[in-house]
Formats: C-alpha cells, structure tokens, sequence
C-alpha cells in the first residue's frame, strides 16, 4: 500500500516536470486527426474563507468542460486533467466548481502547425504560456450578517424614535433654562390662549 | 484592462445592494434542495467486512454514485457528460470504482470513499461505434492488478493504480467481436474467445503479462451465432444461435475448440418462441429466459445438459452472486397487482422466497441486483436492489423494504402548479392559542438574541431548527400569501408527482400508463401535461384538475390518449383513448361555463380536435373561432407557417373537430440558414403597464403582443458546436415573428455568431445568449420592442380631448410602426436554460434567471439588459436606476438563487408567481431538484422573517415607559413652580 503510494507520488513528480518543460503539451494522437489537450486546475494560492455549512471546497467536485458541454472531464487529485482526440480549431474550455470563479480559457489548436496550441483566458485576454487554471476569486453566497453595534440598533426606525425622545427630554429643558422666566411664562399664556395644549396637560388630562 | 476590471468589480460592490441575497443561516427557510440519482443501470456491491456497506451504481442519467446501504443516502454523486454514458462499472483492489463511458473509449477509476477521480485513460478506440464487450477482469500481476477492456477485435491492459495502458494488443481480423475473457487461476495465459462474422469461433492465448500472443486456434460454428453468451465454466461457455432457439455449448480445452448443438425445445419441454440468456459467470449453471418461464440449467460431463430449476413465471433473473466455490445463487422477481415476490435460487435450488406489498404507483420490476451477507450462524442472507417502472429503487431485505429512493423525478420532462385545497372555517382552541403564543414569543426571544448576535450556538441550531420545522410552511392548505402551491411534474416513465413547495415532499405520485395498456394501447407513453381547470369565479368548489396527454405507441401517427387528473389527491377523474394521433397541444385563453379550459390537440394531418367535449365549450369556441391562430415551426424543413381554423375536418365528421387553412409561411433559406430555436411569451404572463417612462419625460409605449415569436437560425457551417466553426463561416439571424400574421416584426444578423441560443421573450423584449466567435466569448442580446404609432400621445390636449389611440386595443390585424432598441454584452459563462421571473400583477423589475453551466441558477436583474445603458449616464438617468454600460455583464455571487447547492445536469427553470406581488417562486429540475421563493425588487408588501417583533415591543414598552417618567417629571416640576 505505502509502496504503492510511493510509485504514485513518483509518477505524478514525473507528470509535473514534464509539465515544467513543455507545459501545453499535445500529441497528435494514434486515431489521427486529434489532439490532445491538458492542462491543470490550480487551487494552492486560494485558502477559502466564509464557505458556508462545512463545506470544504473539493477538487473531486471541480468538472473541466470542453466547448459548453461536449466533453467533461474531471481533475484528478495533483490538479491535471486532459482531453483527448480534439479537432484542430478554436475551443473553449470551462472550468465548474462552485467554490470558485474561473474564467473560460479559448484554446486553439494550429492545423497547420501540428501540436501547436495557445491558450488565453477569455475574460481579460490574457494570454498563458501554460495551460494552468486559476480561480479569479473565490465566490461568496451569502451575505454577511454585519456585527451587532450600537450604531446600528441606533440607526434602526426604533432606535431613532428612542434617541429622538430622549433627546427631547433631556436636551430641551436644558435649552429652557437658558429663556428668561417672564418670557417664558409669557409665551405660555400666549400658548393656553391660542389653544395649544402642553404635553403635561395632556397626559394629565386636563387642559 | 486591469482597470476595467477593477472598475467593474468597484461597480459590482456598489450594485451588490440589489442583487437577490440571503444570509448563510436563511438556508433552508424558503428553499429545498433534493439530490437524485435517476435510473439505475449497474450496481456493484461494496459489502466488506471493515467500513461502511455501500453499493456503487451507474443509471441511465449518466451518473455514477455511492449509496448507503443502509440508508440509501447519496455518499457521493458524480454525473458525466451527455455524451458520455457509462457501459460498464466495476471494482478493483477494493479501494477503486472503475467506470468504463463513452461506447468502451474512456475508462475513469474513482477512490470508493469520497468519490475523487483518481485517474482517467482514454483508450484510443479507432471505431468506437463498433459493437463491443468490456471485461474488467482483475487479471493480478504483481502488486498491481490489470482491467482488461475488450473492443471488437482488441484487448487493452490497463494498470489499476495509474490508469496507464500497460499493453495492448490489436488482434487486427475482420469481424472479430470478442466475447470473453479469463485466467484460470495461478496462470500467466489469458484465454480471449470471440466470434468472428457469427461463424467461426476463434480463441487467443495472450500472456496476461506482456500481452503477447501465444497461440490461436478457430473452428467454424454449426449454427450461426447471436452476440449473447454466457460463460459457465473456465473452460466452456454457451452462446445462443440468431434464431434464438438453439444452444451452442463451446468448450475450449488445450488449445482446441469444440462446439455442440443443443436444440432448447429437448431440454425445456414446452419451450416457444424466443429465448433470451441471462449472462452469468462460470460454475456449470446458466439460465435461459424463454416467453413462458425461467429455466436454470446445468451442464454435465461433455455434452450433457440438464434442467435443473425453473420458475414457472417470466419474472426478471439478477446477475449471478458467486457465494461459494460451488455455489451460485439468482434472484427471481415476480410482480402481481401490488406485492412483488423474490425468490432466491442457489444452484437453480428454490432457497429463499419473500413476498412483499408495495405501492401499486410503481409499476412492474425492471431490473434487480442481488447482494449475500453471513448471518451469524454462518448461513446466508440476502438483500435484492429493485429498480422499478417508475425508476425508483428499492431494497429488499427479510421480506421488507429498508429503503427507497424515488429517482424517477431525476427525469422530469414536464411541470405545472396547482393551487392546494382551501382551508376550512373551524374554531381554534384556546389552549392551542395559548401555546403558539408562548411558542412564538419563546421564537422570537431566540431571533433577538440571534440579531443582538449574543446567542450561543445552541440557541443558533435551535433558531434553524425551528425555521425548518415551522409548521405553517408545510400544511396542506392554501395561504393568503400564496407561498403554499403543488409543483405537479412528469417525469419521463410516465409517472406523475405533486410535489409541495413547502418542503418538497411528495404529496401524490401515480403511474398512470399501467392502466391504459392494452390491446388498443400497447406503449402508452405520457407527452405533456397541462392545466385542465384551475376554479375561480363559478367553479370554486369544483377540484382543480390536469390534463395528461400521450400517445399509444412510439410514432407520431400512432393514437392518443388523454386523462384527467385531481390535482388535490392524484385521483383519475377521467381516460380516454383518442381515435386521432397528437401532434402538438394547444392550451386556449378559453374556458367552459365549468372553468374547464379549452384545449385543441392537433393530430398529425393537421386537424384541430377541441376538448372538452361539450356543447357550451364548442359554442364558447366557435365564437372565438375566427380570432384563433396556429403556427408551426417545422425544423426539418425550415419553414414556419401559420394556420387559421375553419369548420369541417379531413378525417371525420365529428362536431369538435376543425380543420385548418393555410394562411402564411416563412421560408428560411436552407442553404444559408438553419433555425435552431424558438421562443414565446408565457400565455398567462401579466403585464402592468404599456407605457414606459423616460428620462427626459418623454414615454416610450411597449408593443406587448402574446404572438410574438423568436427564432434563431444560424448558418449551416456553425450548426455544430462550438470550435467546429471558423468566424468568417459563421452567422446567426434573430427573427421577431408576429403568429397571426406571419408578419416579421424584425430581423437582425449577428456576424461570426454561432449557437447554441438561448432566448427568453417577455412583456416587449426578447434576451438571448449565444457564443459569439470573434471574441470567442459568450453574449447575450436584449431587443426591446416599441409601438411607435402611439408615440404621438404626449400632448396633454390630445389626451384631455380623447384624440389619441391608447384605449385601441392592440391587435395583429393593424400593422404599427414599431421601432426596436437593441444593446449586447459579454456573458462569462455557458448556459443550459433561461427563464424569466412572473409575479402576480407583474409589477415588480424583473430578473433573468439563467442556468449556467455549473448548474447553478444565477438571476440576473433585467436593469443590466437594457439597451438605453449607456457608458456615462447623465445625472437624471442615473437617479433613474440606469447602471453604467460596461461590456461584461457582471456575476454577482450573491445574486445565485441556488447559493451552494447545484441542481445536476440543470435542464429547466421554472418561475410561477404568488399571490405576494413581490415574490416569485423558482422551481429549476435536473437531476435535481432546487426550489426557493425570490423577491426580485426585495419584499416590500409584506414584513420578512428577519423583522424583530420583540424590537417593536420593547420599543413600544420604552416609549410608554418613557412617556410615564416624562409625565412625572413635568407634575413634579409643575408643583415646585406652584411652590415658588
């Protein structure tokens, strides 16, 4: 079993330096016409944060799609994945994971040139000398519930009424003491006489 | 570039606001998410001693899972591509589920614990159309083991631990079809036996090490030979001849073949008609299936057969389990009325018969894999995995079923909603009351802690639990918001399911086809399915009901059938066998005096049958008659062409059938144009207003018509997929075709564009997707349609005097001017379907809800599909809502109605309105099925489950508090000011 492992790892390292020399690598296969494609699906640089609910992101759940769906394939374990017997042309190559967003890759495979392949990504053109996929940005699907602060509790409808009336309370008899009594009291015989009740009346119920 | 991008990221942020959101702990609370697997094809048993007991199944959905088998719960689930159907599963070195997809060409290895690809081989197979057989024999060769994967006339050796091809050999005859492969034990000699152009037989003798050839040998055949085979022992097999009635019993000893012919009629007495092998592997036993029974027979000495077991019945035969060196045992299923029997046979020996009631909605048994376990005194036991008509699987345990999976409805062809029953008058209890307050105030304690983030995450998992368990999202009654609906689906074996959108269950399910068949029916088969009666107005106390429409027999021409069905309770109110075929049914804006709506199915000779039958339909239809329309697209030959009805039809004299008159055709080009897709607006889309206001006051009228049609045709170069087409050959011309009149509203040519097309019609716009080559970058187009004969109603005179043209109705006879605003735009991903939202009285913005090709289900607000986006919007349009133009429209993660979940293998989305004009309810089906209720322009008619009622309350007691201190105050200041 270790052993076996062992021959595993020793074949992906094999894999990989190949991949260092000749990273868009294609081969005109036995049947002829096609070629083959592959590439790799990088997550190293990405450590995820807020994916909900325990869900740790998998590779074993990241699919490679072939031109909106005429092949898929999926990413072994090292991240390589590969397509086999493809038509020279332009292709585009997708990449689904619900953890992450990546971009759509245009591959074109020369029919002239036999093997020659180039690859950009399609949502800002650039162009890759190989054929390493990254995610552009991990995808967030909820929103985040924002920490719990006075200032919103203050902010809400019913908290603007609460410091509304506390302001009230506390702040315009402090602007009353600044009037004069007799002016006061004039201003509130003005008031009895124009009908306007006071609030001190009111609740006591007599005007 | 760089700045573009941040540019439009910076924009996103800011857009974010308005984009369809829920917080991580909603999930769950309006939505549900069910996982299935579909039909099942091959089952492996994975029943080890250590870890879990699962069995690994391949179904017809092309996916490939793990199963609990205790539980049936999925433990991983991987579905492949369309093209890609699985031929044979397997294991190996126990740690490993091979699949061999794509007619023998792809062989994948998966670990069996979590379902990780660990490798993938492409086989290179030059003819892969070729009839073949796969083994996956694990042939040892030192540490590793080989999968050996047979193609016509090769053998390819595949190491099990890297996938790489260790040999092959390409045995290059002519013909040659192999049929079986094995190594006798502690033998480095594979054994290869075909046949060649069904005469000769041919074996090889390949070192399993090298893959050399060592010797071959071929004889020729005394009968000619059939491709079915079963291999009974290591050294002989029997195989069927073409007339299926003869044995063929070929023994390969030591380089030789010889062959015997065994007529079946000696050796099962009342044998007739054609027999059928069930294929098995070794121990001497094989089983012929014939018309009338099951016969297990033995072989014995050279040229001796006999029968050893039948059962009398035809019942469906599993696979054989090898339990011992000596021992081979078959499940036999029955199926009668509604209880299945399955009987064990070891050695052909009756050893175990269960019988077992089951639900009469699942139909016949279709396949069956059986499983042994030991007992603890050493005996066997048996379990059997039952795939059943209706494609749900089933196991079968000491005589009960343990578990059941309802895979049917990973193959939905066909949905509509239903309204549940009203709920009835009754008092409620005090107590009861007394409890739900208490409850509800006990809830709301929780909410607030949850909101004042203090809580624990006990109280956390408390307040999921209670959202989850919240009775009133799942009663079976209507409510006043309308939240509460059945989603009635159809899936493709014909059975129907009423889902309810509160938690997905399933209400009612019926198979409904077992019923019709007969001598006037022989395969009945469910087409489409549509509202027959949804009551309001006169018919309230009436059942709504559906309408279920099929067809007797595989061809177009062969009859229908129709039923109705009770939408509360799944009851058939009524089955009838059509005396014409079904071409295309077509739901009327009409109904009946008992609300029944009416419908017309056109059979294949192009005439118009009105249903329901009844004279006050009939009339109700022949008064419309003159105002009705048909069009049909006819693909093959790239026309359109629309019909009016008129009175009398071809093929009978009956009262309720019309005949049809050609009035308009368009012909595409068929040289330089193919149509590859058609859309329309939802007949019972609302719309709220024609007019649309503009920013500088001007208004703009919508030309909404229902008989607008969008087609797509592309040229016939970039019919294919993508990467099959070079731009230059390449283009896509979108129509806007009035039905009536055949009149085409607009046309527009996208150069170097090329399918497929994607398009969604609404109100006065049409949006649709596809892959534009130049860029290689998908786009997605909005045309907006505008009536320009009513653009001169701005003067308020006009209006004040009644000169203007507003209360005219809108109508395809009259031909206005209509001018058309148009604006494209990147779209990142690929798209599997599009669908639009519809709200009750279709006021609320809409949203685009897109499926995209990692199934998820993004909804897209339709402000971002607005041809009058500019790059730099003035003040006013942007006051207006009017977002900035930028070339990509943007994927907002949060804007994903299906948040972490993805619907498998996405192919519809499904958008129905409540009776809250804010919400919309979302159903998108696969192989699985999502649900969730969405506001598109937030809830603003009604107080969410996130509002604090205890906030409110303890807001209301602050306020009276307060107002109480503030009185006291002022007496007491009142008394010292009378003191003065």
């Amino acid at each position: 079993m270790e052993r076996s492992s062992a021959l595993i790892g020793l074949i992906f390292l094999l894999i990989s330096i190949s991949c260092l020399i000749n990273p868009i690598s294609a081969a005109a296969s036995g049947s002829g016409e096609g070629y083959s494609i592959a590439g790799r699906v990088k997550l190293d640089n990405f450590v995820t944060k807020g994916f909900g609910l325990g869900h740790s992101p998998k590779l074993s759940e990241t699919k490679v799609i072939l031109n909106g769906g005429q092949r898929t394939t999926f990413v072994r374990p090292d991240g390589y994945f590969s397509f086999h017997d493809v038509p020279a042309g332009t292709h585009l190559i997708e990449v689904s994971s619900i953890s992450y967003l990546f971009s759509p890759v245009r591959v074109d495979i020369s029919a002239r040139n036999p093997g020659k392949i180039q690859a950009a990504l399609t949502e800002n053109r650039r162009a890759l000398n190989e054929l390493v996929l990254e995610p552009m940005k991990d995808e967030q699907y909820y929103e985040i519930r924002e920490p719990f602060s006075m200032l919103s509790l203050v902010k809400s409808p019913m908290g603007l009424m609460i410091g509304f009336m506390v302001l009230v309370m506390f702040v315009f008899p402090k602007m009353m003491d600044g009037v004069d009594p007799e002016e006061m009291r004039q201003a509130q015989e003005q008031m009895r006489e124009h009908g306007i009740p006071s609030i001190s009346n009111l609740v006591a119920g007599r005007s | 570039m760089e700045a573009r991008f941040l540019l439009g990221f910076l924009l996103l942020l800011s857009l974010s606001s308005f984009a369809f959101a829920i917080y991580e702990d909603q999930v769950g609370l309006a939505d549900w998410h069910k996982r299935y697997i579909g039909k099942v094809k091959h089952a492996v048993f994975h029943t080890q001693k250590t870890g879990r007991r699962r069995v690994v199944v391949s179904t017809e959905e092309n996916a490939i899972a793990s199963l609990d088998l205790r539980t049936g719960d999925i433990l991983w689930r991987h579905v492949l591509g369309k093209n890609d159907a699985v031929d044979q599963i397997g294991l190996s070195l126990g740690k490993y589920v091979l699949t061999l997809s794509s007619q023998g060409s792809v062989l994948r290895a998966w670990n069996l614990p979590d379902g990780q690809m660990v490798w993938e081989t492409d086989l290179q197979i030059s003819n892969p159309s070729n009839s073949f057989l796969h083994v996956l024999g694990n042939v040892k060769s030192g540490r590793d083991s080989l999968s050996l994967v047979c193609n016509g006339g090769s053998i390819r050796a595949v190491s099990s631990i890297d996938g790489l091809v260790v040999w092959k050999k390409d045995l290059s005859i002519d013909g040659l079809k192999l049929k079986h492969v094995f190594q006798p034990p502690e033998s480095d000699t594979i054994y290869a036996i075909g046949f060649i152009d069904s005469s000769l037989i041919a074996l090889y003798h390949i070192n399993a090490k090298t893959g050399e050839l060592l010797k071959h040998a071929t004889q020729a055949s005394s009968v000619d030979l059939s491709s079915e085979i079963s291999a009974i022992s290591s050294d002989s097999l029997v195989a069927l001849d073409t007339s299926r009635s003869n044995l063929l019993l070929i023994k390969f000893m030591a380089g030789t073949i010889t062959n015997h012919k065994l007529p079946l009629s000696d050796i099962v007495q009342d044998f007739s008609g054609l027999a059928e092998l069930i294929p098995t592997k070794s121990n001497d036993i094989f089983v012929v299936k014939t018309p009338s029974n099951v016969a297990f027979i033995k072989v014995k000495g050279d040229n001796e057969i006999e029968l050893i077991g039948k059962a009398d019945e035809a019942g469906i035969v599993s696979d054989s389990l090898t339990l011992s060196e000596e021992e081979q045992a078959f499940a036999v299923v029955h199926h009668s009325n509604n209880a299945i029997s399955l009987q064990v046979r070891i050695n052909g020996r009756e050893a175990l018969t269960e019988g077992i009631k089951i639900e009469d909605h699942r139909g016949h048994v279709k396949r069956v894999f059986l499983n042994n376990y030991v007992r603890t005194d050493k005996s066997h036991g048996f379990r059997a995995l039952i795939v059943m008509e209706d494609e749900s699987l089933l196991l079968m345990q000491q005589g009960e079923v343990v578990w059941s999976r309802e895979d049917g409805l990973a193959s939905i062809s066909d949905a509509v909603v239903a309204e549940l029953p009203v709920e009835k008058e009754g008092g409620v209890s005090v107590v009861e009351v007394e409890h739900t307050l208490l409850e509800w105030l006990k809830g709301h304690m929780l909410k607030l802690k949850g909101t004042l983030m203090l809580s624990t995450p006990d109280d956390m998992a408390a307040i999921q639990a209670m959202h989850l368990k919240s009775t009133e999202r799942n009663k079976m009654t209507r409510d006043h918001n309308g939240f509460r609906k059945l989603i009635i689906v159809l899936t493709r074996s014909g059975k129907v399911y009423a889902l309810h959108t509160g938690d997905g269950r399933i209400v009612w399910a019926h198979l409904l086809t077992p019923l019709l068949q007969s001598e006037s029916c022989p395969s009945p088969s469910v087409l489409t399915l549509r509202n027959w009666r949804v009551p309001h107005r006169k018919a309230l106390q009436e059942n709504p009901s559906i309408l279920l429409v099929g067809r007797c027999g595989a061809g177009p021409e062969s009859h229908g059938f129709l039923f109705i069905v009770d939408s509360y309770s799944g009851k058939v109110l009524e089955t009838q066998i059509l005396d014409h075929s079904i071409a295309e049914v077509v739901p009327l804006p009409l109904a009946d005096s008992s609300e029944q709506k009416l419908h017309l199915v056109i059979d294949d000779k192009l005439n118009a049958h009105l249903y329901p039958r009844g004279s006050d339909a009939l009339e109700v239809f022949v008064r419309e008659m003159a105002n009705m329309y048909y069009y049909k697209v006819e693909n093959a030959k790239e026309v359109i062409k629309g019909y009016a009805f008129k009175k009398g039809c071809s093929t009978g004299s009956s009262a309720y059938c019309f005949g049809t008159r050609e009035l308009w055709s368009v012909v595409f080009p068929s040289d330089s144009e193919r149509i590859v897709a058609t859309a329309r607006r939802k007949i019972n889309e609302v719309v709220h207003t024609q007019a649309k206001i503009m920013t500088n006051q001007d208004v703009m009228y919508k030309y909404i018509t229902k008989n607008i049609l969008f087609v797509a045709t592309v040229s016939p170069k970039a019919a294919g997929g993508i990467g099959s087409a070079a731009p230059d050959d390449a283009w896509l011309v979108a129509y806007l075709i009035d039905t009536v009149t055949g009149r085409i509203l607009h046309r527009v040519t996208h150069q170097g564009a090329q399918g497929p097309v994607h398009a969604v019609v609404s109100e006065n716009w049409v949006v649709y997707h596809y892959f534009n080559l130049r860029a290689h970058r998908y786009e997605m187009t909005v045309i907006e349609i505008y009536d320009q004969s009513r653009a001169d109603n701005k003067d308020v005179m006009k209006l004040v005097l009644g000169k203007h043209n507003l209360t005219a109705p809108i109508t395809s006879y009259s031909r206005p001017e209509i001018a058309t605003k148009s604006q494209s735009y990147f779209f990142t991903h690929s798209v599997k379907a599009i669908a639009v939202t519809t709200t009750a009285r279709g006021i609320t913005s809409k949203q685009i809800l897109i499926g995209t090709i990692g199934d998820q289900v993004l909804a897209l607000d339709k402000r971002y599909l607005d041809p009058r986006r500019t790059a730099n919007p003035s003040q006013e349009e942007k006051e207006e809502g009017i977002i900035p133009l930028t070339d990509t429209l943007p994927i907002i993660p949060q804007s994903y109605v299906t948040h972490t979940r993805q619907v498998g293998d996405l192919r519809g989305i499904m958008s129905f309105p409540a009776n809250l004009e804010s919400t919309t309810h979302v159903f998108s089906y696969g192989i699985d099925l999502f649900y969730t209720r969405i506001a598109p322009s937030r809830t603003y008619d009604s107080l969410t489950d996130e509002f604090s009622y205890v906030l409110l309350l303890i807001t209301v007691v602050v306020l009276i508090v307060a107002i109480l201190v503030t009185w006291a105050m002022s007496q007491k200041k009142d008394l010292q000011e009378k003191w003065r």
